[in-house]
């Protein structure tokens, strides 16, 4: 009996349509080159690495994708339109969330109102319904809890629903903070270390959280992680950086065999 | 409609049954998405009436096995019924465990259906289906991960009811054929399989018929008075006798509603929601919500904390006999009010035990510690006393003649006797069919007239509620015959709080005799309180005054042995205080700290036959191990002292039958 779909069929993705394109970006700080040259793409629907030793420049490159830093030079192209300059919350009206390598929620909130808070940039009626919480604007409040509810559900946290997340151990707030990206309903999430400090339990739930996000809700993902078997195991294509450039991209096998990768992450005596 | 007899012999004709007569009434509530959704009992039938005709669709004939694994929730609930409605028989499995287990159970039990909850266990399955292969279809509940799977025989629930909705749309006789399935089903069919976990060799398939399920279901409602108005959390095992009972069979026999938890995390939080009357949990359930409270009122301010305790010491006084309808004076009655207000009403309200009418604590004994705190606080817990091979019902304690020490009053319809042995045997209409494929074991259990061995040691007090001893196979005879429980005498000497451990001796011997252990916290406590001065666990075990206080102690146990007619012969005549502590790393006990008595008695041969030749003293030379892995030799010279014993009628065996 063999029900299990065939592995090679499965990792054949008919779309292949680019989603994000970065085209040759530059970005320095004063003197300081933090990002030279970089190109790359992510693709709809994959799941998208980009790993690199400590100072590659990796979370810069997340930041410049999510407009939070703006790079002197090249292009972005998402969803098809060039941007060069673009503030966070535009970002997020385009479709991009993320997530932060340091947790970032409010802590003194529950689970529940940290992933509505999630929901806000959605919220459509004026501040007037809303400060009367009536008619429009509590049927509004109705249907972004169902979303929510259901991105508890998915997420697996309903014992910690009214749980302040202040008291919640780290790994359960990392999933929280999924859960307040996830609330965007993205076309495109960052996430920025998602298994930092995580033991290896906690590593695996989160794991099969990002491979069903990206399956089940179709969600593509671009994600920054230091421990290489995850990023193995996770993703479709891994980026590599090192020293602000580019020196590998390509499927997992490609790149774990690749000589300036291996160099990069064991050092080359000079 | 088709024809209903006066009282239904099987679980799915009460379906039918209750369609008609609760409807409207709810039947099965599930937390999803932050919220109670709810079933009533027409709308129940509907569902399980779908699922049956879709099960019937994908190819499900009478006779046919269908594993149900997971977590409490409504689906996997109904699967029960909606097999059985079709002659077919459900066999539910424990959800926690391993692949292999579980092919082992599927396997024997010729499970060809299975209907599984998630993703998790459908890979499990998967991964054994080479050692399970009449397994052919598998139907699962939650969707999520499995959408890339081979859907050959891989079936979503939800299309599986869609295809029973669809032949009741397009087949007019659907619905009718449907109930003359049910009709077709006999009190005598088998109804369920349930494996047990057995401590020792492989689980074995306990069969139960529908008519034992119905009748065990209806005596203990009447028991109970239980009726369509409880509410009760389904959060045990599904493929466990007690949730099987208590969440199927009584469900449908009383027409109670059954809440399924929104997951098992947060099983506390939705008991507090549903309030549940009638609510059933290992001790080790009342165990960890009672450490739960102590340790949150650890933290409460000061004033609080002292009207805590203030109340619960009263509790402790009034509470019980306030709870068995005793007369109790009019201050202490009025006390426990204002107790009522401030304190226990709103513990239980946090407990979720605010409606609670009846709750009852199995599967081990409870201690009395724990039991007394609960009733206490006005809760009408009492314990149970049940196998899978009885449906559950053995013993139970009544309403209002409760003792602690015993497990109460046979239930109704069930006979007990016990045999020349000590075992308890019992009779009853929830008696086993066998075990599945293992006539040997059934023979070995149950009798060709129906009387089942429980394989624990007892004896029927002056009221006639059972009380358990040991396991059958620990009880030994003294050389007169009489019965010898050895851990009886222990737990009876064990309640004090200096000893530590015993080991009792006495089978095919003169008289009982024992080894004893002190506990170290607390004689060093008392030997600090009382200027005494010691180097060691040896120096102090053999100090004159512990001696003293042990034999006092031996002698008040010896006073409680005499006063029961069964255990008056093995009072303990002589003891010894162990000059060492026994320890796993010296082998002497398991790692779960339980007594290893044969190796003991084969290290300490020395001493127990000191215990029986009459000297005062006995030099012996013991090796230990230290906790670092070296090994080490202690000297003694071992006291034996005689005890005080008390006079006794000389036991009346209970003739059996």
């Amino acid at each position: 009996m063999n029900m299990r779909a065939d592995p090679e069929t499965m990792q054949v993705r008919e779309d292949n349509d680019i989603l994000l394109d970065v085209r040759n970006v530059s970005l320095s700080f004063g003197g300081v080159k933090a990002i030279t040259d970089i190109s790359l793409n992510v693709k709809q629907g994959e799941i998208r690495a980009i790993i690199g030793p400590n100072g590659a420049g990796k979370t810069s490159m997340l930041n410049v994708i999510n407009g939070f830093y703006t790079p002197q030079e090249g292009t972005i192209i998402f969803r098809g339109k060039e941007r060069r300059s673009m503030k966070p919350h535009e970002a997020v009206g385009q479709g991009i969330a993320r997530t932060f390598q340091n947790v970032a929620l409010f802590k003194g909130m529950s689970t529940l109102d940290n992933i509505m808070a999630g929901r806000s940039v959605m919220m459509k009626r004026n501040m007037l319904w809303q400060m009367l919480w009536q008619g429009p604007a509590l049927n509004e409040e109705i249907e972004h809890r169902e979303k929510v509810e259901e991105i508890i559900d998915f997420l697996e946290i309903q014992h910690i629903r009214r749980t302040p997340v202040g008291k919640l151990p780290y790994g359960l707030q990392k999933r929280v903070e999924l859960g307040r990206a996830l609330a965007m309903e993205p076309s495109l999430l960052l996430l920025d270390e998602p298994m930092a400090g995580m033991n290896l339990e906690e590593k695996e739930d989160m794991s099969r959280f990002i491979i069903d996000v990206n399956q089940q809700r179709g969600t593509t993902i671009a994600l920054i992680e230091h421990d290489m078997g995850v990023v193995m195991d996770l993703s479709d294509r891994v980026v590599v950086l090192d020293y602000g450039k580019k020196i590998a991209d390509g499927t997992p096998d490609e790149v774990k065999n690749n000589q300036d990768v291996i160099d990069a992450y064991l050092g080359v005596p000079h | 409609m088709a024809h209903k007899p006066a009282s239904p012999d099987t679980l799915a004709k009460y379906l039918l049954l209750n369609a008609e007569r609760f409807k409207g009434r709810p039947s099965m509530r599930h937390k999803d998405y932050g919220i109670w959704q709810s079933w009533t009992w027409d709308q129940q039938c509907e569902e399980v009436r779908a699922f049956s005709l879709g099960l019937q669709a994908i190819g499900f004939k009478r006779g046919d096995r269908i594993a149900v694994i997971g977590t409490n929730r409504p689906r996997l609930y109904w699967t029960f019924i909606a097999a059985q409605a079709l002659g077919g028989v459900p066999v539910p499995v424990y959800a926690d465990s391993v692949a292999e287990e579980m092919a082992y159970v599927l396997d024997h039990a010729e499970v060809k259906y299975a209907v599984v909850e998630d993703q998790e266990q459908v890979d499990k399955l998967l991964s054994v289906a080479g050692d399970v292969p009449r397994l052919t279809e598998i139907i699962y509940d939650e969707p999520r991960g499995l959408r890339d799977y081979d859907h050959t025989h891989l079936h979503n629930y939800a299309q599986v009811r869609a295809k029973g909705l669809e032949i009741l749309e397009r087949e007019p006789n659907a619905a009718v054929r449907f109930e003359a399935e049910v009709a077709q089903g006999s009190g005598s069919d088998l109804g369920v399989m349930l494996y047990t976990s057995g401590t020792t060799g492989r689980p074995k398939g306990v069969m139960l018929s529908n008519e034992s399920l119905v009748r065990s279901a209806l005596n203990g409602n009447r028991f109970d008075n239980l009726s369509e108005n409880e509410n009760v959390i389904a959060y045990l095992p599904l493929a466990w006798v007690g949730d099987h009972v208590f969440s199927v069979a009584q469900a449908h026999t009383a027409g109670f509603c059954v809440s399924c938890p929104e997951s098992q995390e947060t099983v506390n939080e939705d008991r507090r929601e549903i309030a549940p009357t009638y609510f059933f949990a290992p001790p080790r359930v009342f165990e960890t919500l009672l450490t739960q409270i102590m340790v949150r009122m650890e933290d409460a301010g000061r004033i609080k904390k002292k009207m805590f305790d203030y109340f619960l010491a009263h509790a402790r006084k009034v509470g019980e006999p306030i709870l068995d309808g005793k007369t109790v004076g009019l201050k202490d009655r009025l006390l426990y009010s204002l107790g009522e207000f401030f304190v226990y009403g709103p513990l239980k309200n946090r407990l979720g035990f605010s409606r609670l009418r009846v709750g009852y604590t199995a599967g081990e004994a409870i201690g009395p510690e724990l039991f007394r705190f609960y009733r206490s606080i006005g809760l009408n817990l009492k314990q149970l006393y049940g196998q899978t091979e009885a449906c559950v019902y053995i013993t139970a304690q009544p309403d209002g003649g409760i003792k602690p020490e015993t497990v109460g009053l046979p239930s109704p319809e069930v006979e007990i006797r016990i045999a020349e042995n000590g075992e308890v045997m019992y009779r009853s209409p929830g008696v086993f069919m066998g075990y599945y494929k293992n006539d040997e074991a059934t023979r070995e259990t149950k009798t060709p007239d129906g009387w089942v061995h429980t394989g624990d040691a007892g004896f029927l007090d002056s009221d006639g509620q059972l009380r358990i001893i040991d396991r059958a196979k620990d009880v030994g005879k003294l050389a007169d015959g009489s019965l010898f429980a050895p851990k009886y005498i222990e737990n009876a000497l064990k309640f004090f709080p200096e000893i530590k451990e015993v080991v009792a001796f006495g089978h095919e011997r003169e008289f009982c005799a024992a080894f004893i252990n002190i506990d170290l916290t607390a004689v060093g406590n008392w030997a600090e309180r009382n200027n005494i001065a010691y180097a060691s666990y040896q120096e102090l075990a053999g100090h004159p005054r512990v001696y003293e206080t042990i034999a006092q102690h031996v002698a008040e146990a010896n006073r409680k042995l005499a006063a029961e007619p069964l255990m008056a012969g093995s009072q303990v005549r002589r003891f010894l205080v162990l000059h060492k502590e026994l320890d796993a790393d010296d082998g002497e006990l398991t790692r779960t700290q339980k007594v290893r008595r044969s190796f003991i008695a084969d290290r300490y041969g020395e001493l127990i036959e000191a215990l029986y030749d009459g000297s005062s003293e006995k030099y012996v030379e013991t090796q230990v191990t230290y906790e670092d892995g070296r090994k080490g030799i202690i000297r003694a010279t071992v006291r034996i002292e005689d005890a005080e014993v008390f006079p006794y009628d000389s036991p009346v065996m209970e003739a059996a039958e």
